[in-house]
């Protein structure tokens, strides 16, 4: 089932990605084959097989609730595209 | 002159494997800053041809080699010194972290990932990072945003991936031993297509505190060397509970010995699923070969079903794809990386991430939101993970009746840079035999099995059970000690 460009918009819109109208057009194509593949996994019952969750069949650890060491402001902030004083700096959000 | 033998015109000190030099150090036949420079010049040399690298810790590796050298070693089974490649989405402190992608251009990790800091504590030197597929998405280092590493068997093809970098560099003899990622293959596969050994542990069994995360479920940490010896080497160091990961296992990592000089009471799996119709025959000729040499030394050869298999590739392409939609929102713009100029935060996220990411981790982004996104959830997401399920339990049948899966690592060998680039479906088709592994969180192994008629590496897999990297080494130990495969070195 081919997508539309619309929806191709939409995806792209949720994802937070700005694309060209070629992009749009080409992610388009790949998208609707590589999902035509990905449909065949409707042909199989799978009404009684539970899901797998996670990727380990190790249970849920517990640690104790202690405060450990994290990095230091100066740290967290070193990789900032742009910051001012202690804090990240980003254009406004509202007009 | 060769510092092992006395001849003149030998290997040259990068050259020896990982355990020759453990060997030569604690002899004291050559010094850690000799070693060093010997890498280091082998690097120089013969990067720029290959472009294993994306950065070369040149002097804090030889400060390292020098500090070293200030006390003997006087244990032969010790790592110290020893040099090591670190494929570019492991954290390693005050050194760049690009994951191949713009969007972390520039980035310097301010601590180094649990995997790594082990190998340094054991004493082994990391030497640089290595190229990869953005964000381990690919499965050739085409995606990389900096370029693609060269296969060393033949520069025109490429070297595999996504842990690629590693692999040539493994492979090229620049290191003994490097580590890699394995999501859906990442280092079976180049293991395969560079000719080294290349193990992928268990879900769970090494630490991923510090690795950037791609598919959460699937991300597993492992290793490339010039045999499985050398291979348990590093994995040993590496392997066990980690309290800063989570969903690392508290199994305890056996030590392995490499006694055995045969395969007898080994009952080893034979999957028709993994001989398919359109795979290289020369593939399937070694691959076969190397089975019946398995039973010659002992094995009992077990025909064997995985039914699912077939269904591997869609499940992973909705899973994989659905958790790096989810990982990959943390590269916005705001608190690292680059940002493009934009005059809201909201234009920010679209710019800088539309602009960023190359065309592989759009798509997979595009995939994985589309599959969670509302209406199609149970549809795709739901359903790749019952699924899964069924998967896993094809392998877990298999394992009541035979110890070791033996198979073909790939369908075919080494191919030509840019022979998929516009279709993304057939790169993925790559990836058939080593995508169940990731699925079912069992361990794997890749060895060189022979050459194809162009001259190209032809990787063998073996499977094993949850947390049995043991046996899959000591397999794999066995293996190698009746064939020179995993000895024969490209020149390029």
């Amino acid at each position: 089932m081919p997508l539309t460009i619309k929806e191709v918009e939409h995806i792209a819109s949720l994802a937070r990605l700005q694309l060209s109208d070629a992009q749009k057009e080409r992610y388009r194509a790949q998208l609707s084959s590589i999902l035509d593949h990905i449909a065949k996994l409707k042909e199989l019952d799978t009404r009684d097989v539970p899901p797998t969750t996670g990727g380990s069949l190790t249970e849920m650890p517990l640690r104790a609730d202690e405060v450990r060491a994290g990095l230091t402001l100066e740290q967290v902030l070193a990789n900032a595209p742009e910051k001012h004083g202690d804090q990240f700096k980003v254009p406004p959000v509202f007009e | 002159m060769c510092v092992l033998c006395g001849k003149k015109n030998m290997t040259s000190l990068n050259e020896l494997s990982l355990t020759q030099m453990q060997t030569g150090l604690a002899r004291g036949d050559f010094s850690s800053r000799e070693l060093m420079q010997s890498t280091l010049d082998a690097v120089a040399k013969h990067d720029p041809a290959l472009h294993a690298f994306l950065h070369v810790a040149s002097e804090r590796a030889m400060q390292d080699a020098i500090e070293s050298d200030q006390s003997p070693i006087s244990n032969s089974r010790s790592l110290r010194s020893l040099p090591i490649a670190i494929k570019d989405v492991l954290s390693v402190e005050n050194l760049p972290l690009t994951c191949g992608s713009k969007i972390l251009e520039g980035f310097i990790a301010p601590f180094t990932a649990t995997s790594v800091k082990k190998l340094q504590d054991a004493g082994m030197i990391v030497i640089g990072k290595t190229n990869t597929d953005e964000f381990a998405m690919g499965s050739s280092t085409e995606n990389s945003a900096y370029g693609r590493t060269n296969n060393p068997w033949d520069l025109s093809r490429v070297p595999g991936g996504s842990s690629g970098g590693s692999a040539a560099a493994v492979a090229a003899r620049l290191v003994p031993a490097a580590l890699g990622t394995d999501t859906g293959g990442s280092v079976r596969q180049p293991a395969a297509f560079c000719g080294v050994t290349g193990l992928k542990t268990t879900y769970g069994r090494v630490s991923r505190y510090g690795l950037v995360a791609f598919g959460s479920s699937l991300d597993t940490v492992g290793v490339f060397a010039r045999s499985a010896e050398d291979a348990a080497l590093v994995f040993s160091a590496m392997a066990g509970r980690d309290p800063l990961d989570a969903t690392s296992a508290d199994v305890t990592v056996p030590k392995i010995n490499f006694d055995k000089t045969d395969l007898r009471g080994l009952r080893v799996g034979v999957p028709q699923e993994y001989f398919i119709e359109g795979m290289q025959a020369e593939v399937e000729s070694a691959v076969r070969a190397a089975i019946e040499q398995m039973k010659s030394l002992g094995a009992e050869i077990i025909p064997i079903r995985l039914p699912h298999t077939e269904y591997a590739l869609p499940v992973y392409y909705i899973i994989a794809p659905a958790e790096a939609s989810a990982n990959l929102a943390r590269f916005d713009g705001v608190r690292y990386g680059p940002r493009s100029e934009a005059d809201t935060l909201w234009e920010v996220f679209f710019k800088t991430r539309g602009e960023k990411f190359g065309a592989e981790v759009t798509r997979r982004i595009m995939i994985g939101t589309y599959a969670l996104s509302a209406g199609y959830y149970d549809a795709y997401y739901g359903q790749a993970q019952k699924t899964r399920t069924l998967i896993t339990r094809d392998f877990e049948q298999a394992f009541a009746s035979v110890d070791l899966i033996a198979a073909a690592t790939t369908p075919s060998t080494a191919f030509v840079a840019g022979a998929h680039e516009n279709n993304p479906l057939a790169m993925y088709l790559e990836d058939v035999f080593t995508l169940p592994a990731n699925l079912a969180g069992i361990p794997g192994i890749s060895i060189p099995a022979g050459f194809d008629n162009n001259g190209l590496p032809i990787g063998l897999q073996f499977l094993a059970p949850r947390f049995r990297e043991d046996l899959l080494l000591q397999t794999a130990h066995v293996y190698q000690q009746v064939t020179d495969w995993h000895t024969r070195a490209p020149k390029f």
